[in-house]
């Protein structure tokens, strides 16, 4: 043999060449580390500015100023609970103007203010909504009426922003939201302590409003649930069976090819088309509610599907040849090999797949936008075919609202839909780490 | 001028085979992967088949319970009976088939569910148990058969995965004998194995020889050796040999047989 | 042949066969030597081929280990293994050749001393014949020709004929001459160990058919003629 013949040079590991190179090595590497580093730590910082600015604001969402005022609960206003029939009063209580409750109470705190204007503006301190709380307070306890109570009234926006900083009472009058005189008012009250700083269920729990002091997320949660329950119901069995079908039965030629190319492409196809797809078919042709969360569901399905398929087929790819030619070997049907073992092994992933399928769905406003689920909806909706709204959607109203204590309403709103992505998330990483199966 | 030993033996041979091939081609789209493959194989004989990767044996081996049913591309000519039953007929459920010749592959393949689902899934699925007795039965029948049954019988909930590679082997053995085959095929068993599972898993066909006609595929030419009572040597599709295992190891007649067994491939 | 792929492989195989093919060179002039020897009634050529039977024993442990590292390294098969399997047994049966040759050469230096006589000229011509297996079967060997070999193994029933008549004319001599008696014994003895060596010879010829055959030479296919140890001989002729 001649492989011998051939004597290799051997290496000199310590020439200055050879150090050169290794020393050019190390300093390649830490640039790389150092870039790399310097990378992360700018990401870091954008979210950190991002989380910090919508907490900053948002948390300031889920705080409302409150005006502690001595109301007289007045029987010439209210009516006598002991001499009308319990619906009477109701009546009357609904009907009465408690206006003139909260007008005769702050006379009360003050009495130099006389002008029909001045008063009106004094009335404007306290928000709409006191009107309700006062009522709902006494159809809850008519033996209210009569007496003296002192009680927090929610204040108006202007001076909840007062409270909070955002109006800087040290700016000229002419720039500032807030008149001078407005601005004494709200100073004595301060002073008496009567103002004060609740946390603000309402914003959990009630519908949209155009006062921001009233608004709440609660519709626009349940128009997403109602909205992401049409999706999963639609787009889970749907995409799931596809990627089976696509992965373990369906014969591969062209138009299987053909159809998974389409998939795949969908993927990337903007969701605004998929609004337009859904307002031209959904309601177009089928003439389904407008602004409802079927036909948002709809739409979202749509989209959605694509995720979950490709989702669906990588995993049930992942599960290894070897437990199919097990299940095979034994004698089981194609579809018993699919059921007993290679679904179940795929779970993990496929709801992996459609829980972040679902959070892109959660976060999704452009369809929805498209098929008219942006209308100002009060009510919390009790259906899929009711009128509703969702979180994003919700988010891009208040956004757009000139508002400024809409701005923290805004940034709420946002922390909550992010509460709702981490939790999905979170359900999905769970779900991997419960579920996943080593082999 | 001399008569071999192997043909004194086939002139002999009138016990009907379990199974046999006739003249079996496989294709794989354009590639001719088997090439006119003939073999028997019996009940009470260990059938080894050996060759280079690549040489069809595995492939052939997958013929025999319609394996390759899965791959589009393949086609299979030729005739393939078991007890005289053509196993490409119509009228022959595949699912059938698949339980009375059972397959070990060659990676340990247990199911991811604890080592009694996975002897009692076949039972389960061909409905051979009418009650959870019965089940239990053939379970631990199985187990003891593959030699298992003492290291397993205290944890049988435990996952077949967490088992030593040699003893998610004989799991998977136990699993193909739980649904009561005829034959069994094995494609390179012990090749994930260690020295000392691997002689555990040769033990273990030795045992079940005469129970069951069984074909097992390796590259150990010592295994081939050890296990079987005859040998086949493929090469490039072709069955270039089949006789006896102790005439192939020490007097093969085909100088390709002689080149693979002692290593002069090159 | 081809060669196998590990290269190692064949250079140990190619030891062994060296061993044994030195051996049965070994074996051939130690033939040579103690027949030169009877001949000459020559007791230091006589005493040379005793000692260079030692070799031979050293070289059939060389082969022993040799073959045993075959077997532990190789687990050889097929013709290797046939090979190495003929190898063990090929020095076994060389070095009882050596034997046989050391046994001529201690019956020389036992004649030498009883006073010359007359070598029956049939014995060299048995000498002749073994000397002549022997080195065809070495050659059948080395050249891997498993004819020849089989020749060599039908020649035996020449030579088993050729002992049967010098044990018959030893037996002659014996009753003209029954004072020669002691030294003809030697010669009869001398007569069987070279029929013995061509028997070797005969056997190391099978191995070498079956290495190279991979089949046995049956045992019933085996010439045999000889004679004297089942029939009454009775010298009268």
């Amino acid at each position: 043999m001649s492989d011998n013949a051939k004597e290799i040079k051997p290496t000199d590991w310590h020439s200055p060449e050879m150090n050169a190179r290794i020393k050019r090595r190390y300093r390649k590497e830490k640039w790389f580390k150092g870039l790399g580093f310097t990378a992360v730590i700018l990401a870091a910082m954008f979210l950190v500015t991002l989380i910090g600015r919508i907490a900053g604001d948002g948390l300031y969402g889920f705080v409302q100023t409150s005006i502690e005022l001595d109301i007289p609960f007045e029987e010439s206003i209210l009516g006598n609970p002991r001499e009308m029939s319990k619906a009477d009063f109701e009546e009357n209580v609904r009907r009465a103007n408690m206006l003139r409750i909260i007008d005769a109470s702050l006379q009360g705190h003050f009495p130099d203010v006389k002008s029909r204007r001045d008063r009106r503006e004094l009335l404007r301190m306290v928000s709409t909504g006191a009107r309700a709380q006062i009522r709902d307070m006494v159809l809850a306890n008519p033996s209210l009426v009569g007496t003296t109570e002192r009680v927090r009234l929610l204040a108006s926006d202007d001076v909840d922003q007062l409270r909070k900083g955002r109006i800087d009472a040290s700016e000229p009058e002419a720039n500032r939201k807030v008149k001078d005189k407005e601005l004494g008012w709200y100073q004595k009250l301060k002073e008496e302590g009567r103002v004060s700083l609740n946390f603000h269920t309402t914003f959990l729990t009630s519908g949209d409003s155009r006062d921001p002091e009233l608004a709440g997320i609660w519709g626009a949660t349940v128009g997403s649930a109602l909205t992401l329950l049409v999706t999963l119901a639609i787009a889970f069995p749907i995409g799931v069976l596809t990627a089976i079908y696509l992965e373990e039965f369906a014969p591969k030629n062209r138009l299987t090819d053909l159809i998974e190319v389409n998939i795949n492409n969908l993927a990337a196809v903007p969701s605004i088309v998929f609004g337009l797809l859904g307002l031209a078919v959904f309601l177009g042709v089928m003439h389904l509610p407008r602004s409802a969360p079927l036909v948002g569901g709809l739409t979202l399905a749509l989209m959605t599907l694509p995720t979950i398929i490709i989702a669906s087929r990588a995993s049930i790819k992942a599960v290894p040849p070897s437990i199919r030619d097990a299940a095979r070997g034994l004698g089981a049907s194609p579809m018993q090999v699919v059921f007993h073992h290679v679904v179940p092994l795929a779970m993990p992933g496929i709801l992996t797949g459609t829980i972040i399928g679902m959070a892109q769905a959660l976060g999704e406003t452009a369809p929805l936008l498209m098929i008219g689920m942006v209308a100002f909806i009060v009510d919390i909706p009790g259906g899929v075919t009711d009128a509703a709204t969702a979180l994003p959607v919700q988010i891009f109203l208040w956004a757009d609202s000139p508002e400024r204590a809409f701005v923290e309403k805004t940034s709420a709103a946002i922390l909550v839909l992010l509460t709702f992505l981490i939790a999905m998330n979170g359900l999905a990483i769970w779900l991997r780490q419960k579920f996943e199966q080593h082999w | 001028m001399y008569k071999m030993a192997s043909e004194l033996e086939t002139m002999t041979e009138t016990r009907k085979p379990k199974m046999l091939a006739e003249n079996v081609n496989v294709f794989y789209g354009t590639n001719h992967a088997v090439k006119g493959i003939t073999l028997d194989l019996h009940q009470d004989e260990v059938t080894a088949l050996i060759g280079p990767s690549g040489c069809g044996k595995s492939t052939f081996l997958r013929c025999l319970n319609r394996m390759n049913d899965t791959v589009a591309s393949c086609r299979v000519e030729g005739r393939i009976t078991l007890d005289g039953e053509d196993i490409y007929a119509s009228r022959i459920d595949v699912v059938q088939l698949r339980a009375r010749v059972g397959m070990v592959f060659q990676k340990p393949n247990p199911f991811p569910k604890s080592i009694y689902d996975n002897v009692a899934y076949g039972p389960r699925i061909h409905g051979l148990a009418q009650t959870r007795t019965d089940l239990d039965e053939i379970v631990s029948t199985a187990l003891e058969k593959a030699g298992l049954w003492n290291e397993v019988k205290d944890r049988l909930e435990s996952p077949g995965t967490a088992l030593s590679g040699g003893q998610q082997q004989r799991l998977c053995i136990a699993r193909a004998i739980a649904v009561n085959p005829e034959v069994i095929l094995m494609d390179e068993p012990c090749s994930a194995l260690d020295p000392i599972a691997t002689a555990k898993v040769e033990a273990l066909i030795d045992e079940l020889k005469g129970r069951y006609a069984i074909a097992i595929v390796t590259h150990s030419m010592q295994q081939a050796a050890r296990v079987s009572q005859k040998t086949a040597f493929f090469h490039m599709g072709d069955l270039v040999e089949h006789g006896d295992t102790t005439e192939i190891f020490t007097a093969p007649k085909q100088e390709r047989t002689r080149d693979y067994i002692t290593g002069r491939f090159g | 042949m081809t060669d196998h792929t590990v290269k190692a492989y064949d250079d140990e195989l190619r030891d062994l066969r060296a061993i044994v093919s030195r051996m049965g060179g070994l074996a051939e002039d130690q033939l040579v030597g103690a027949m030169e020897a009877l001949n000459e009634f020559d007791a230091v050529k006589a005493a040379a081929v005793r000692a260079s039977d030692k070799l031979l024993d050293k070289l059939e442990i060389d082969a022993e280990k040799a073959a045993i590292v075959v077997f532990a390294r190789r687990a050889p098969v097929a013709d290797d293994l046939r090979e190495v399997v003929s190898s063990l047994k090929m020095t076994g049966l060389i070095e009882r050749m050596g034997d046989y040759a050391k046994n001529i050469a201690k019956r020389t230096l036992a004649i030498s001393e009883m006073g010359p006589v007359a070598l029956p000229p049939i014995l060299d011509q048995m000498a002749r014949d073994a000397r002549k297996m022997v080195q065809d079967v070495m050659d059948a060997y080395v050249h891997r020709d498993a004819d020849l070999a089989m020749e060599v193994w039908e020649r035996d029933e020449a030579l088993d004929n050729l002992h049967n008549a010098a044990y018959r004319h030893i037996l002659a001599r014996m009753m003209e001459t029954p004072e020669k008696v002691g030294v003809l014994t030697h010669f009869l003895m001398i007569a069987k160990n070279l029929e013995r060596i061509g028997d070797q010879a005969t056997n190391v010829a099978e191995q070498v058919f079956y290495t190279l055959r991979g089949v046995m030479l049956e045992e019933a296919r085996r010439p045999k003629h000889d004679l004297t140890s089942t029939e009454l001989m009775t010298g009268e002729q």
